[in-house]
């Protein structure tokens, strides 16, 4: 029944065009920040490195501004995930639990704030309030849980079979090692699924420094750092002398950095997260 | 347990008590996070009272003076109100009228494909691209696809022989550069939701309508497309409910002063006016004009869910 169609032809070199046009752009990122200067300056870098070497590598972490944001975007992300799972793990399961009277009460307390979310002004104000401006915990803690990740967990955890529960409790175990020991263990795929949804969320969040960080320029996360070097243009006055040297090739570099992690999580989250997605369509 | 639920009404509160008391630990392990709620969601909702004020931070919301409607009349009066108002009306609708049928198009393409690896390989490059930041994207458009010296279409463009073209240096291209890259980012993305529809579809009634002869564009338009019709009702819905909620990153990582009067929406002007320039009160009424629209629009689209499509969207 194999035969040559031309609908299906023009079908495949469409997405195929659609894929390359989200492809090519990263290759061309990828081989710029391989390539020597002479040939990025002559614009002979296309899809390929031309001249390979990590002299723009080397200047990128060879900046102290840069490794430094780097850092604070990797302790974001670290203790920012911890945060968020530690939280989000507790209240997911806790009104999972039929034993939990106030569960609907709840969930309405949760999905409210998805109708009225809260906002940005006062909640600076808030923060201001706390003394949590121009310190790390303001890259933290307003933004500590994702009520859709919330939702995503507690679903999961009300598929858990109750005898297992029962069983626990057996056993004589108490609420907390029922959960650290047999129903975090049993969750291991939704609980890395939802920590790597928050990880790269960390990662690439670029508000709260804006909003939360403005004099303390040693707490900038790399996403700051990429957003000022984006819009300026290479020959303006900037304190940063060495991005000065390379800029092109120095740019595609802090691109590269800043995706990479997000490109390592991918594979992982990939299998899952379009069961997240749909499972988010479906709230009852 | 058991014996419990069949005490008399009066005691059903102590035992309320008791219940809650017998399972004490999941009412601690709730607690963090709903105080959370409280301070960052609730507290702040309550903050918008400021707007109804004259708020000074030296004196905070107890001790400032409530000036009525004022902001709102002086929000109103605001020369550049109306321009953002055009502006946030502007791109969502182009937003919608692109953004919306890109997805759908991508996931009917995508079952049309035969070969499952090419399918495959396909799906894991287009959802990819939503998992990076706004910042990132911002940076492929600005720098990698439209920079003047190294952009790849301004080589293109000069290879095919034509003019370079300066997409950023003026406000010409910018609400079509703000789309795209939005499209770009998150066509893959959405059109999960189409393809898991599509593929509940019964396949039974694909192999009658060959039977009756019709080809591909037929069964797309007559089973397909109506057997998706309640998920693409509900996608337009949700657009439409979160117009307002264009986004602030995906604005402000093409912001300048050069296409600020086209692309400035409430959100960067909140941000602007309020942290930039202090004035609370009065970004706080924006953020509340902004929400009562937003609001409106999504009890709005949820309603007509509901009678539509018979569920409502959250």
């Amino acid at each position: 029944m194999k035969k040559f169609s031309l609908a299906g032809f023009i079908n495949a070199l469409f997405l195929g065009l659609i894929a390359l046009s989200m492809l090519l752009p990263f290759l061309n990122v990828i081989a710029v920040s391989f390539s020597g200067q002479v040939a990025i300056n002559n614009n002979a870098v296309t899809f390929w490195p031309i001249d390979v070497t990590l002299e723009n590598y080397r200047l990128v972490f060879g900046n102290k501004l840069l490794v430094r944001s780097i850092w604070v975007s990797i302790v974001v992300t670290g203790l920012g995930t911890l945060c968020n799972m530690t939280l989000t793990v507790l209240l997911a399961y806790a009104i999972s639990r039929k034993e939990f009277l106030f569960k609907r009460s709840v969930t309405l307390f949760i999905l409210f704030t998805f109708v009225f979310p809260a906002p940005m002004i006062p909640t600076y104000l808030l923060v201001q309030k706390l003394k949590m401006l121009e310190t790390i915990w303001a890259l933290i803690i307003p933004g500590a849980i994702s009520t859709f990740n919330l939702l995503v967990l507690r679903s999961f955890f009300e598929q858990l079979p109750e005898s297992v529960l029962e069983s626990a409790r057996m056993d004589g175990a108490g609420e907390w090692r029922t959960l650290y020991e047999i129903v975090l263990p049993m969750s291991k795929a939704s609980l890395a699924t939802v920590g790597l949804f928050y990880g790269v969320t960390n990662w690439n969040a670029y508000m709260p420094a804006m909003l939360y960080i403005n004099r303390n320029t040693k707490l900038y996360p790399l996403q700051i750092k990429l957003r000022d070097m984006l819009l300026q243009s290479s020959v303006e006055g900037s304190s940063d002398q060495l991005i000065h040297l390379s800029a092109y090739g120095m740019k595609m570099t802090i691109i590269v950095v800043a995706a990479i992690p997000v490109l390592i999580a991918y594979p992982f989250v990939q299998g899952y997260f379009v069961k997240g997605v749909t499972l988010g369509s479906v709230k009852e | 347990m058991k014996v419990q639920k069949e005490l008399p009404p009066s005691k059903r509160s102590r035992s309320v008590i008791r219940q809650i008391y017998q399972h004490k630990t999941i009412y601690v392990m709730a607690l963090p996070a709903i105080l959370w709620y409280i301070i960052f969601k609730y507290i702040p909702l309550m903050g918008s009272v400021i707007a109804f004020q004259d708020y000074s931070i030296f004196k905070g919301i107890s001790g400032s003076a409530f000036v009525g409607f004022k902001n709102f009349r002086k929000l109103f009066a605001y020369p550049d109100f109306y321009n953002i108002l055009r502006n946030s009306v502007t791109i969502g609708l182009y937003d919608i009228l692109l953004s919306f049928p890109m997805p759908l198009i991508l996931a009917l393409s995508l079952n049309e494909v035969r070969s499952l690896k090419y399918k495959k390989g396909i799906q894991t490059i287009v959802y990819l691209p939503h998992f990076l930041s706004w910042v990132v994207v911002g940076s492929i458009f600005v720098n990698v696809l439209l920079s003047p010296d190294f952009g790849l279409i301004n080589r293109l463009l000069e290879i095919l022989g034509f003019e370079k073209v300066f997409f950023m240096a003026s406000s010409k291209y910018i609400r079509g550069i703000v789309i795209s890259s939005g499209v770009w980012r998150d066509m893959g993305y959405s059109a999960i939701v189409y393809i898991a529809a599509i593929t509940s579809i019964d396949p039974s009634l694909y192999e009658a309508a060959r039977i009756d002869g019709a080809n591909k564009f037929n069964q797309i338009r007559y089973i397909t497309l109506p057997s998706l019709t309640p998920v693409i009702v509900t996608m337009l819905l949700l657009k439409v409910g979160h117009f307002m909620d264009f986004g602030f990153e995906r604005i402000w990582v093409f912001l300048s002063g050069v296409n600020q009067e086209k692309i400035e929406i409430f959100d960067t002007f909140i941000y602007r006016v309020g942290l930039q320039g202090a004035q609370f009160s009065f970004s706080t009424t924006i953020g509340l004009f902004k929400a009562v629209v937003g609001l409106t629009l999504l009890l709005g689209s949820n309603y007509i869910s509901k009678r539509l499509v018979d569920k409502g969207l959250f």
